[in-house]
């Protein structure tokens, strides 16, 4: 096991848990300010795929496809906060479940409607579909690294969005006592619309990022919206700084147990035994982390809600 | 609430009890959501192909196809096999993508002695030990193309090869498939979860084991992610991918487009194998489904409609005498796509499998093209299990 | 005088008569068919009840509850394919099974709330499916087929109409126990759990414990009716297991009427039913299903059973 092994297996876990974030930040966003754990936000997700495949494919250009993809899915949103959100954000957990759930079940068959059940095709733009040379043993995807920085980014804006800006801190005021807020003079709904569209452009910028590198298919956000889950839960729901550490634990240790737990494994048992073994355990390690993490800490490690 | 619902399906039965002659019925159970749901679409535009060109009769004599949509899930699919048999009193049956649900419905159906035709998954459960005359194997058996993959690789003399699956049993079967086929150890067998999205970690063992080429049984998204990522790591240009022909066909190049170039597969049909039934075939699906060029998943299901019709012609109409369509069924008289072929006593196909790349064709569409004959004929290595 | 007629003990009873006749008048109607599709409709129902039992009355939210459904089944396919068939033995084997994954899961999940404790029984759920799929031996992802039908001392449960009856029995007599459950102390007390926890530690009761039972023996039914499911379609497959069957079975509870007493009945009964129509009619049947659920959601959060009661009486 070469260190640039070690090295370019570090940085996948990195990226993969930066990605996780993109779309888990929107979600805790929704969940930590309306206090509404919205399971569609996989299927904006989704939608963000498909307009960034759909607009790629007509104008061949990568930023367009973001833009218009975090914009459709933006209004998208928009229209989901005043018809359904607003109605399910007063009730209990279950019922926004089981509410956002059914839009998970509309949500499909409305896109396969439109675009058919085969996959769609979005091709990475060309000026990033090769590797870079990090060192001189370690080649990388300069797409990978996009995503790196992208969810860098993202998470730097984020934090400095609610932390320093007014908008950012309203947002927080609003979160913690909407009544105060409202006495306040600040529109709480009108934040909270804010915020759930705010929400539905980070997952469709997730997407529109993922779309390249991923199988753009319906359903693809119910695949990545359990990962996602299990990212929030261990960090915390409703704490961004939560999603963050979450997602970058689940990227490093999903990582770490496909690349190097069956070689671990036939360190102590027989060939056979490890490769049967250790994929079976590989899959099941981040639903081993979640449940170990909330037997210590049962609201998750940075718990914003009681 | 019952009552209601009693009498509704009461009232869904009167037409069927309309008939003097009753129609030949032909249950199909597609797969139009869930797992293989862009594959399912493919089978049944290929049935559906099919059922026109027949001006929806089979042998000439009047026809019913019942198509339903089980989302590739067994028990659902369980259900409708039920209702097809029980209520529909189907004559023949097929539809499933995914051996999972085969091996569910089968025995079922057997039992009931309705021939099931497949038109896509060759389990080797129904090759060997549960070999049975009502199955017929009409595509390929499961294990077929890995080995054929296999031995390209072999013939080809790829060295320290890295073989890939997920960790189920027909991740495990495709991967013991390839080694027979290869006939030497590989270099590394690597199993990934199934439904996984991000191959990052996989694709950095690669470079680190630098094998000639890998293999991959990656079926439906899994594939394109595969594919996508692993071009994106530069990979293709120092490691060959083989593949067998679903994780290399049509509908996966639709999804994924260049990355593909340069991917061998292995399959027992090709768009551009030249025979006159397949020109003709392709020909009219082009035309039907707007210049799409047909995947082997349309290729099978067309097949399987045609074969129906053949043994409904030869038995005159008589699909009530099993046995006499089963010898019917079994004489594979009817004109493939994929060229002649027989049957071998587990009712699965002996035929040639072939060898194809994928490259741009001469106006720079990316498609697969025919490069060569892996084996000439071709039997499963199965059918030494069945006991009949 | 309507309301007089369709009084909630009149339904009851008229169901209950439709179901008992049903298998014999079946046959004279060309209904053959559906005595199985009903006897599948009673196996979801008592998988449905037993989730009510700890959803609607115990207010826990469940997420991973066809884990025991499906362990049951594979309990009675593996013994199957091991030559055990009896169904004396292999039925209560599933529930022992089901109730102990039940009693492992619930005491590390039981220590979480609110949506902690909904995540963390959906974690569990997959990691028992993801262990199923890798079960070469046991048929995996391709799932496993019975041996043939389960033995019953002197009855023949391949004959469709008596494992209907046998079903029918062993499902109204669960659903009947539950029914005394929640009546008495303990059912009371769980309720009182629901509404007010920290009232009921105050006074006194062992909160965990009775959380604890209640999950167990939501279990231990789930667990029976996989054992009924695997018998009655002579087939198991993970998907048995994918989140999306919890999920189906909390649609059922939602949507017959959570913490009413026939709500996984009703429940039930119309998912099952809905998912075999719609399939006729169109390939895009998520669609009515997904504008169903938020129907129900948004203007009857009682379920259906909820729209016949009328008193405040659960």
């Amino acid at each position: 096991m070469s260190s640039t092994l070690i090295a370019e297996q570090l940085l996948n876990g990195l990226q993969f848990g930066l990605m996780l974030f993109l779309i888990a930040a929107g979600l805790t966003l929704v969940f930590g300010i309306l206090d509404i754990l919205n399971v569609a936000h996989g299927s904006l997700y989704m939608a963000g795929a498909y307009v960034a495949a759909q607009t790629m494919q007509v104008t061949q250009s990568f930023v367009a496809a973001v833009v218009v993809a975090a914009v459709v899915t933006g209004l998208v949103g928009l229209v989901l906060e005043l018809v359904l959100i607003r109605k399910l954000v007063i009730r209990d957990h279950l019922a926004q479940v089981l509410g956002t759930f059914a839009v998970i079940l509309i949500a499909n068959d409305v896109i396969k409607m439109i675009w058919g059940p085969a996959p769609m095709m979005m091709s990475m733009p060309p000026a990033l579909s090769g590797p870079v040379q990090l060192t001189p043993d370690l080649m990388y995807p300069a797409y990978r690294l996009l995503i790196i920085a992208v969810g860098l980014a993202a998470a730097l804006g984020l934090y400095l969005f609610v932390t320093r800006t007014r908008a950012g801190v309203l947002v927080r005021a609003g979160a913690s006592n909407r009544q105060m807020a409202t006495l306040m003079g600040v529109r709480v709904p009108l934040l909270f619309l804010g915020v759930f569209v705010l929400g539905a452009m980070l997952a469709a910028l997730a997407g529109a990022l993922l779309g390249p590198v991923t199988a753009i298919q319906t359903g693809m956000g119910e695949q990545i919206l359990i990962l996602v889950l299990v990212c929030i839960v261990i960090g915390g729901i409703g704490s961004m700084r939560g999603a963050f550490v979450g997602a970058l634990l689940v990227g490093f240790v999903d990582t770490a147990g496909r690349a190097f737990l069956p070689s671990l494994l036939k360190l102590f048992f027989s060939p056979a035994v490890a490769s049967s073994v250790g994929p079976t355990l590989a899959a099941l390690s981040i639903y081993i982390l979640m449940a170990v993490v909330l037997v210590f800490r049962p609201s998750g490690l940075f718990p914003a809600r009681g | 609430m019952r009552l209601i619902k009693q009498l509704l399906a009461l009232a869904a039965l009167v037409p069927g009890l309309a008939f003097a002659q009753a129609p030949i019925k032909v249950g199909i159970a597609n797969d139009l959501s869930g797992p293989f749901a862009a594959l399912g679409a493919e089978a049944r535009d290929g049935f559906n192909l099919a059922i026109k060109e027949l001006g929806g009769k089979l042998g000439g004599k009047p026809a019913e196809f019942l198509q339903t949509d089980m989302g590739g899930n067994p028990d659902q699919a369980r259900q409708l096999v039920n209702r097809y048999i029980q209520r529909d009193k189907i004559d023949f049956f097929t539809g499933p993508i995914g051996s999972n649900v085969a091996l569910a419905v089968g025995p079922t159906l057997f039992a009931a002695k309705i021939p099931y035709l497949s038109n896509n998954p060759g389990p080797s459960q129904f090759a060997g030990a549960q070999c049975n005359d009502y199955w017929f194997g009409v595509s390929y058996q499961n294990d077929a193309f890995h080995e054929a993959a296999g031995k390209v690789a072999a013939d080809r003399g790829f060295k320290n090869m890295v073989i890939m699956a997920p960790d189920y049993p027909a991740g495990k079967d495709a991967l013991n498939g390839f080694k027979r086929g290869y006939k030497a150890p590989v270099g590394q067998e690597v199993y990934t979860k199934l439904g996984q999205i991000d191959y990052a970690a996989e694709l950095a063992q690669l470079r680190d084991a630098k094998p000639e080429a890998v293999y991959i049984f990656l079926p439906g998204g899994m594939g394109i992610n595969f594919i996508k990522q692993f071009v994106s790591a530069g990979l293709n240009k120092s490691i060959k991918i083989v593949g067998p022909g679903f994780s290399g066909d049509e509908d996966v190049i639709r999804a994924v487009g260049e990355p593909m170039l340069g991917m061998f597969n292995t399959a027992q049909w090709a768009h551009d194998l030249d025979n006159a039934q397949n020109k003709k075939f392709v020909a009219a699906f082009r035309k039907e489904y707007n210049n799409r060029t047909p995947s082997v998943y349309a290729a099978q299901a067309y097949d399987v409609i045609m074969a129906i019709d053949a043994a409904v012609k030869a038995t005159k109409g008589n699909v009530a005498d099993r046995p006499a369509v089963l010898a019917a069924l079994k004489k594979a008289d009817f004109a493939s796509v994929r060229g002649p072929f027989t049957y071998g006593i587990n009712n699965f196909p002996i035929q040639p499998y072939y060898l194809r790349v994928i490259e741009k064709n001469a106006q720079g569409q990316i498609t697969n093209k025919l490069v060569g004959k892996v084996f000439d004929s071709y039997q499963d290595v199965y059918v030494g299990q069945c006991k009949k | 005088m309507m309301r007089k007629l369709f009084t909630a003990t009149n339904m009851s009873v008229l169901g209950l008569v439709l179901l008992l006749v049903f298998p014999l008048i079946a046959p004279a109607l060309n209904l053959d068919f559906y005595v199985s599709f009903v006897r599948r409709v009673l196996i979801f129902a008592l998988a449905a009840t037993s989730l009510n039992f700890i959803l609607g009355y115990g207010g826990m939210v469940a997420l991973g509850h066809a884990a025991f459904f499906g362990a049951g089944a594979y309990v009675v396919a593996m013994l199957s394919v091991q030559g055990i068939s009896q169904a004396l033995i292999a039925w209560p084997v599933a529930m022992l099974v089901a109730g102990a994954l039940a009693l492992v899961i619930g005491m590390i999940s039981l220590r979480t709330r609110g949506v902690y404790f909904i995540m963390i029984t959906l974690a569990f759920a997959q990691m028992v499916f993801y262990l199923f799929i890798s079960l070469r031996q046991y048929g995996g992802e391709d799932g496993l087929n019975l041996k043939g039908p389960s033995l019953f001392p002197g009855l023949n449960l391949a004959d469709d109409r008596t494992f209907y009856y046998v079903v029918l029995v062993v499902v109204l007599a669960c659903l009947w126990w539950l029914n005394r459950l929640i009546n008495a102390r303990f059912g009371q007390a769980l309720q009182g759990i629901r509404e007010n926890e920290s009232r009921m530690e105050a006074l006194g009761y062992p909160v965990f414990r009775i959380k604890l039972l209640a999950f167990v023996i939501a279990g231990v039914m789930a667990g029976l009716a996989g054992a009924l499911l695997a018998s009655h379609n002579q087939f198991v497959s993970p998907s048995l297991m994918h989140w999306t069957a919890s999920a189906n079975l909390i649609i059922m509870v939602i949507v017959g009427g959570i913490g009413l007493r026939y709500g996984g009945l009703v429940g039930a009964a119309v998912m099952l039913w809905l998912e075999e129509v719609l399939r006729l009619y169109t390939d895009y049947w998520h669609l009515p299903l997904g504008v169903l659920l938020l129907a129900i959601v948004l203007f009857a959060p009682r379920g259906l059973a909820g729209m016949f009661k009328r008193s405040a009486a659960r």
